[in-house]
C-alpha cells in the first residue's frame, strides 16, 4: 500500500513543474492542483498571521455527504428495476437483474452529471487563477436522485450548466450560492420541460436496456407517483395504488417501493443517511427536526379541515411526510449550510417554514403535486432575513439588559 | 464640425455605451414583458423610437415656454398624447401584434427612458439634436428588446417571427422547447447575459 502511494507521490512530484508558470501545461494549474490536493493532504500552511485549520475541511464534509447518500442511490437503482419489473408484470425479482437495470440506467446521469458540473467548475476556476472548489462533488450526485428516471440525458445536461453557470459561479463559485444548486436545477427541469417533469411516463423506466428487462407493459398500467394520484384524484374516498392497481400499504411508503424520482422514495435510506449526517455531525439536527416537525403540524391541521376539493387533505400526516421529496428535502436540502439560516434560533425558523410551506404547496396548490423544491428554494431566499432578524433581535436584547444594569 | 460631432454622438452613443436598457438600466419592465416573440419585440421597439423622437421635438420646441414647477406634467402631456397615436395606429394596421402587446403599448407613457430623454437632454437642446437623441435612445432599447427577443422565440417555441426554424428532426430524436424561455424570468437572465458580453468587451464600463 504504502509503496503504491510513494510512487502516486512521486509521480505527482514529477509532473508538477509542468502545471506551473513558465510549464508547458500551465493551462491546466487549477485541475493539476484540484487532483493533488483530493489525493494528498496539503503540506502548505499560510504565509501570514497565525489561522487554525480545522481538520474537517469541505473535502471531508463533501465526501461523508456523499457516504449518506449511498443508500439512496442504492435503494433507487434497486427500485428503478422494481418499478420495470412490476410494470412488465413479471411474478420473479431477482435482485441483482434489478440492480443491473437500475446501474444501467443511473450510471450515464452520474456521468453526464459531473462531467459538465465539474468541468464548469474546471473551467472557472482556471479562467480566475482559483483553486477549484469541491462544491460539486455532492450537488453531482444529488441532481440524479432528484431527479424522475426518465429524465432525458441532455436536459440533464443543459439545467446542470444552468444551475451552476447563474446559481453558483455569477455568485462567486462554492460557498456564496444564494440558492441550493441542485434544486434548482431540478427547478429548471420542471418549469422548462414540465411535461417531461410529470405525469405518467416521467417515474418508471419502461425500456429494456441490455436485453435486461424484455417485455410488455402490463393493461392497467399507470406511472404516476402516490401525489400525482392524489393531484389529479376526484371524489371522496382516497385509495393509492402502485403502478399496476394493487393498494399502497404504510410498509411500502416508507421502505419505498412505489414510483417517483430516484432517491427520494425511501424514507428509511433516507433516515439512514440522515443518521450518518448526526453522527458525524455535518447537518444541522436543528434544521432537520423543525422541518419534520413544520411539516408534520401542517399535516395535522389540513388533515383536520378535511375537503374534496383539495384531495391532498385526506392524506394523514405520516403519510405527507413519507410521501414525496419531503423527507429527503429535510435530510439532504434545507440543511445545506451555504444557503440555510446560520443563527441557531434562525435555524429553528428556517426549517420551521420549509415544512409549513412544503405542504401548504403540496396541500392546496394542485397545479404543483409536490412542494418541498419550491418550499426549500423559497426560504433559501428568506434565510438571510431570518439571520438578520435574529442577530438585530439579540442586539436589542442585551442592549435593554446594559441600560438596565446601568 | 463640433455640433456635428455632438449630434452624431448624440445618435450613437445610446446604441452601446450608454445604452439605456444595458448600461443605465432603464426600461427593463417592458424589457420583461414584450420580448417573448420577435414580431411584438420589433413593433415595441419602432413604437418607442417613434414615441421618443417626436416627444423629444415637441419638448424641445417648447423647452423655453414650459414652467419649470409643472413640466413633468406637461411632459407626459405631450408623451400621453403620442402613445395614444401610436396605439391607434397599431390597432388599425396591426391588430394582431397590438392585441399582443396589449397595454404595454399603453405604458409607454411611464417607460423610464422617455421621462429620462425628455429631463435631461430634449429640456435643455435644440430640436434636431434631439430628435437625434431620441432616435438614438429608441434604437437602443429596440435593440437589446430584438436580441432577447431573438433568443427567447428560438429556444422558447422554436420559431423566429413565427415561422418554424428548428427542423422536425429534432424533435423526434427528443429536442424538446425550453418553457422556461416563454417565462418573465428568461428575459431577465437573457439581458443578463447581454450585459455581462457588453461589459467584457467595454472594460471602462465595469465598476
Amino acid at each position: 500500500m504504502t509503496t503504491i502511494v510513494k510512487a502516486l507521490r512521486k509521480y505527482l512530484d514529477r509532473i508538477k513543474p509542468q502545471f506551473q508558470p513558465g510549464g508547458r501545461l500551465h493551462a491546466f494549474e487549477s485541475v493539476f492542483d484540484g487532483f493533488e490536493t483530493f489525493l494528498f493532504t496539503p503540506t502548505t500552511t499560510s504565509r501570514s498571521g497565525c489561522n487554525i485549520h480545522d481538520s474537517l475541511d469541505s473535502k471531508r464534509v463533501m465526501i461523508i455527504v456523499v457516504l449518506a447518500l449511498i443508500p439512496c442511490l442504492l435503494f433507487g437503482m434497486y427500485n428503478i428495476g422494481y418499478q420495470h419489473w412490476l410494470a412488465i408484470g413479471s411474478e420473479s425479482f431477482h435482485f441483482w437483474e434489478l440492480m443491473a437495470y437500475g446501474f444501467c440506467q443511473i450510471f450515464w446521469k452520474l456521468v453526464v452529471t459531473y462531467a459538465v458540473g465539474l468541468g464548469i467548475e474546471f473551467i472557472v476556476a482556471q479562467w480566475r487563477h482559483e483553486e477549484i472548489q469541491e462544491g460539486f462533488l455532492v450537488s453531482g450526485i444529488l441532481i440524479p436522485l432528484i431527479c424522475p428516471v426518465e429524465t432525458p440525458i441532455w436536459m440533464l445536461a443543459v439545467a446542470t450548466a444552468f444551475s451552476v453557470i447563474f446559481v453558483k459561479e455569477v455568485f462567486g463559485g462554492t460557498g456564496y450560492n444564494i440558492f441550493n444548486v441542485a434544486l434548482v436545477t431540478r427547478a429548471f427541469l420542471f418549469f422548462a420541460y414540465p411535461s417531461r417533469m410529470s405525469g405518467d411516463e416521467a417515474f418508471i423506466a419502461l425500456k429494456s436496456t441490455l436485453g435486461l428487462g424484455e417485455g410488455q407493459v402490463v393493461d392497467g398500467f399507470t406511472g404516476a407517483t402516490p401525489l400525482g394520484q392524489v393531484a389529479t384524484f376526484v371524489g371522496d374516498k382516497l385509495t393509492l395504488t402502485n403502478s399496476v392497481g394493487d393498494p399502497l400499504t404504510y410498509w411500502d411508503m416508507f421502505i419505498g417501493l412505489i414510483p417517483g424520482s430516484v432517491g427520494e422514495t425511501s424514507t428509511l435510506c433516507i433516515l439512514i443517511g440522515a443518521v450518518i449526517l448526526l453522527a458525524t455531525g455535518i447537518a444541522s439536527w436543528r434544521i432537520m427536526l423543525s422541518v419534520f416537525a413544520g411539516g408534520f403540524l401542517m399535516g395535522l391541521i389540513a388533515h383536520a379541515f378535511e375537503t374534496t376539493t383539495y384531495p391532498a387533505t385526506m392524506l394523514t400526516a405520516l403519510e405527507q411526510i413519507t410521501l414525496g421529496g419531503f423527507a429527503f428535502a429535510a435530510v439532504f436540502m434545507a440543511t445545506d449550510p451555504v444557503t440555510a439560516a446560520r443563527t441557531n434560533t434562525g435555524k429553528y425558523v428556517y426549517g420551521f417554514l420549509v415544512g409549513v410551506i412544503a405542504i401548504i404547496i403540496r396541500t392546496y396548490n394542485n397545479g404543483y403535486p409536490e412542494g418541498a423544491m419550491l418550499a426549500v428554494l423559497l426560504m433559501n431566499s428568506m434565510a438571510p432575513l431570518i439571520d438578520y432578524c435574529v442577530v438585530e433581535g439579540n442586539i436589542r436584547r442585551r442592549l435593554r439588559r446594559l441600560n438596565s444594569k446601568a | 464640425m463640433a455640433t456635428e460631432n455632438k449630434n452624431l454622438s448624440a445618435l450613437l452613443n445610446p446604441l452601446s455605451k450608454d445604452n439605456p436598457v444595458i448600461v443605465q438600466i432603464l426600461g427593463i419592465c417592458s424589457c420583461l414583458a414584450v420580448t417573448a416573440k420577435l414580431e411584438p419585440a420589433c413593433v415595441m421597439g419602432i413604437s418607442v423610437i417613434a414615441v421618443l423622437a417626436f416627444a423629444n421635438v415637441i419638448i424641445s420646441l417648447i423647452r423655453n415656454t414650459i414652467p419649470t414647477n409643472i413640466r413633468i406634467i406637461v411632459q407626459l402631456v405631450v408623451v400621453a398624447g403620442l402613445v395614444v397615436i401610436v396605439n391607434q395606429l397599431l390597432i388599425a394596421y396591426q391588430y394582431d401584434v397590438s392585441k399582443q402587446l396589449s397595454v404595454f403599448v399603453s405604458l409607454i407613457v411611464t417607460n423610464c427612458i422617455l421621462m429620462g430623454r425628455l429631463e435631461a437632454f430634449a429640456m435643455g437642446n435644440k430640436p434636431w439634436p434631439s430628435f437625434l437623441d431620441g432616435i438614438g435612445n429608441g434604437a437602443g432599447y429596440a435593440i437589446i428588446l430584438i436580441i432577447v427577443a431573438f433568443f427567447r422565440e428560438l429556444l422558447g417555441c422554436g420559431t423566429l417571427w413565427g415561422v418554424q426554424v428548428i427542423p422536425q428532426y429534432c424533435y423526434d430524436h427528443g429536442y424538446a422547447n425550453n418553457g422556461l424561455m416563454i417565462l418573465p424570468p428568461m428575459a431577465l437572465i437573457v439581458t443578463g447575459c447581454i450585459i455581462w458580453a457588453h461589459r467584457s468587451v467595454n472594460k471602462d464600463l465595469q465598476e
